[in-house]
């Protein structure tokens, strides 16, 4: 009862709402049609407007619907960069202030987003889906209370049913309603494509970046490194060579020092190749080779690792060395004493949680360091949670879902339920109306047959066996259409909820 | 009579020079094998004095020499095994240790070149003594560097401590260390005292105590 009575409540405010929309409907007019005559500056103000307002519908229809919906925009352009000369272009232009660069730049987003034109395609019409929809059971009611006023033996239980049939109505329209809002604002599955291609176009960049660096740095260790040695010891080797018969004693004191070399630079290359794959990484897997680094901690280090089935060579790696950098940064920045590292797989997903005693306030905004290791993570679609009040203590959690993601069968989820049901039916039965019932019948109907069979059309009285005919092939339609809908509907539903988080949206 | 010695390392050339190397300096070589497998077999089939295994060996790559030797000790406990290896790992020396039984020898395979040293690791190991790698001993000091009563242990007591560690006789440290070996001697009862483990004059149980408690240390 007390629920009901907060829908209605929530349905009467958001038909108010919708009917306030009117307002903002005429500013938005009157702002496009000044654009559309020249006057652009109106133009991003209004749409400003009408975002807030959508995201206030998006935020209303989440908390009291439960259709949650994620805001569908694109990424704002970057602010404008300045050329060398210190001057910001754009096109042909130059300009002594990044202001117009970035005007232009906020116009030509905003202009050239679906979600735009889909927003103020909304606000166009809620006022009369919206105030039709929730204000449909107050009109009934009043309706209801008009009959009930006339007081005539028919027109009394009339208005009961009526008041009654409005009351018990909104619940319905409001969910109505919100799949209306979810349809006109939630992303279309071509904008989380393009907002998870870009990311992932963001992605490659930086992990080419990151790869390039890498590498150079190997190269600058192997040629001051290991390979200035062995040419050392080769020069050493070739004085001893000349010193053999003359100076053995010289000799043997050279051929001390090129094993000496040698050691070295065995050491600096045991030391890179550390750097570039750790060998018990290697040889037992990252479970193993996170026990060998917490034996090597100064700190006294905790290692639970439960991981069934070794993940893909390039996904140890990345996270091996998170948990690296995490531990480093416990010891170096925390101050901690003690570390414990717990590794295991929940849910298809690799979660590594990095807990110390230390004295926490940590922040990856800061620290370099962390912020190569969400990187490093992001190139899986790993994420790192940082948890690390001032005072302590610091938890680091790393989720990393570990099936590759090209693996579509691994990803696909049954439908359940009511759909499943309803799906079948419709791809099962629809031919039945459709074709023998509807088709076959119009067939024997159009060339004037005599069988009858067991088309039931057909035994209708004739002004009935046309409409029904007509009925039963809309009904084999309908099937096949509501069964097509639910699966591509939920289809689409499992691609945003994949793709959702690449997206990088935060309203 | 030479001691009988079985090798196993995957690079020819390196296993080329391990035996010449060890047949120079009066060790039978009753197998000079490749792989994994193979090396279990030899251990197990030839029983030989000692074994020289590198820890990565084919078909798999990874550390089948050292699992090769653990299985083989777990058939033949105490079966003395010499472990070379590219890196050393703490992780991989407690794992040898594990059994206590002595007999270990976990080594860089650079300390080949020094020949001397190295043949003396590889009797040493034969007579089911202990020999491991100066960097392990030096990770194992490192990561117990906050622990208390090594604290306490003076710049010289930690040098003992290493060389002991190492598996290395009272003779041995006194001959590195340019020390009389009574001092020598004087220098381990204060480590023991200091850490409070019972002395015992057998080098072998001695080492075993030492890398116990060291690898004890840092759990508590």
């Amino acid at each position: 009862m007390r629920r009901h009575a907060v829908t209605i409540g929530r349905a009467l405010a958001l038909g108010a709402l919708a009917l306030t929309d009117v307002l903002l409907l005429t500013t938005s007019l009157v702002a496009a049609v000044l654009a559309a005559l020249g006057l652009v500056f109106f133009f991003m103000p209004m749409i400003g407007l009408v975002r807030r307002r959508t995201m206030l519908a998006r935020r209303l229809t989440g908390a009291w619907l439960g259709v949650a919906t994620e805001p569908p925009y694109l990424p704002p352009p970057p602010p404008p960069r300045p050329q060398p000369d210190g001057w910001y272009r754009h096109e042909r232009q130059l300009y002594r202030t990044p202001r117009w660069p970035a005007w232009h730049d906020r116009w030509k987003w905003m202009f050239t987003d679906p979600a735009t034109w889909r927003d103020l395609a909304w606000l166009w019409l809620n006022p009369l889906v919206g105030g039709s929809l929730l204000l449909l059971p107050l009109a009934a009611v009043w309706c209801g209370l008009d009959l009930l006023w006339r007081q005539t033996p028919l027109t009394v239980p009339s208005g009961v049913a009526v008041i009654v049939a409005g009351v018990a109505a909104v619940p319905w329209l409001l969910r109505l309603y919100g799949w209306w809002t979810h349809l006109c604002l939630a992303p279309t599955a071509r904008s989380v494509l393009a907002g998870r291609v870009r990311r992932l176009d963001q992605l490659r960049t930086e992990t080419a970046d990151s790869q390039a660096a890498e590498l150079r740095r190997i190269e600058r260790d192997l040629h001051d490194g290991a390979q200035a040695r062995l040419v050392a010891m080769g020069m050493t080797l070739g004085a001893v060579e000349e010193l053999m018969d003359k100076d053995p004693g010289a000799a043997k004191v050279l051929l001390a020092k090129a094993r000496e070399a040698s050691s070295v630079a065995l050491t600096e290359l045991r030391d890179l190749v550390r750097g570039i794959h750790p060998p018990v990484l290697a040889e037992r897997g990252l479970g193993d080779a996170v026990r060998a680094m917490a034996l090597d901690s100064p700190l006294k280090v905790t290692v639970t690792a439960d991981l069934g089935k070794r993940p893909a060579a390039p996904v140890e790696s990345a996270v091996y060395f998170s948990i690296s950098e995490l531990l480093t940064n416990a010891a170096r920045h925390g101050g901690a004493d003690r570390v414990w590292i717990d590794i295991g797989v929940r849910d298809g997903a690799l979660r590594v949680t990095v807990t110390d005693d230390g004295s926490g306030g940590a922040d990856p905004a800061r620290g370099s360091g962390l912020r190569g290791v969400e990187r490093r993570l992001a190139a899986f679609d790993g994420v790192l949670a940082l948890n690390s009040p001032p005072g302590g203590p610091t938890t680091a959690t790393i989720d990393l879902p570990l099936a590759g993601g090209g693996d579509a069968s691994e990803d696909k989820v049954p439908l359940r339920g009511w759909r499943r049901v309803a799906v079948a039916l419709g791809w099962g039965l629809g031919w039945l109306p459709l074709f023998p019932q509807g088709l076959v019948a119009m067939s024997f109907k159009i060339f004037g047959s005599d069988e009858r069979s067991w088309f039931l059309a057909l035994y209708l009285p004739g002004p009935l066996q046309w409409p029904m005919i007509v009925f039963n092939v809309l009904l084999g339609l309908a099937m096949y259409g509501a069964a097509m809908a639910i699966t591509s509907a939920h289809s689409h539903r499992r691609l945003i909820e994949r793709a959702g988080p690449a997206l990088g949206l935060d309203g | 009579m030479s001691p009988r010695i079985v090798i196993a390392e995957d690079l020819h050339l390196l296993r080329e020079g391990l035996v010449h190397l060890l047949q120079a300096h009066g060790f039978e070589v009753v197998a000079a094998v490749e792989t994994g497998p193979e090396l279990l077999r030899a251990l197990v089939g030839e029983r030989p004095d000692v074994a020289v295994v590198d820890v990565r060996l084919p078909p798999t790559f990874t550390d089948e020499g050292l699992q090769a030797a653990l299985a083989a000790r777990r058939e033949v406990p105490g079966l003395p095994v010499l472990v070379l290896s590219q890196h050393v790992e703490q992780l991989y020396a407690r794992e040898l240790l594990a059994d206590g039984s002595g007999g270990i020898g976990y080594l860089l395979k650079d300390r080949v070149f020094n020949s001397g040293q190295f043949v003396d690791a590889v009797r040493r190991v034969a007579d089911g003594g202990t020999a491991m790698d100066p960097e392990v001993i030096a990770k194992l000091l490192a990561s117990n560097a906050r622990h208390e009563p090594l604290g306490a242990l003076t710049p010289r007591e930690r040098e003992v401590l290493s060389l002991m560690a190492e598996g290395r006789s009272n003779a041995a440290i006194s001959q590195r260390l340019y020390l009389s070996e009574s001092a020598v001697g004087k220098h381990t009862a204060s480590i023991f005292g200091k850490l409070g483990l019972s002395p015992s004059d057998d080098d072998n149980r001695r080492v075993l105590a030492v890398l116990a408690y060291l690898d004890a240390a840092r759990e508590s």
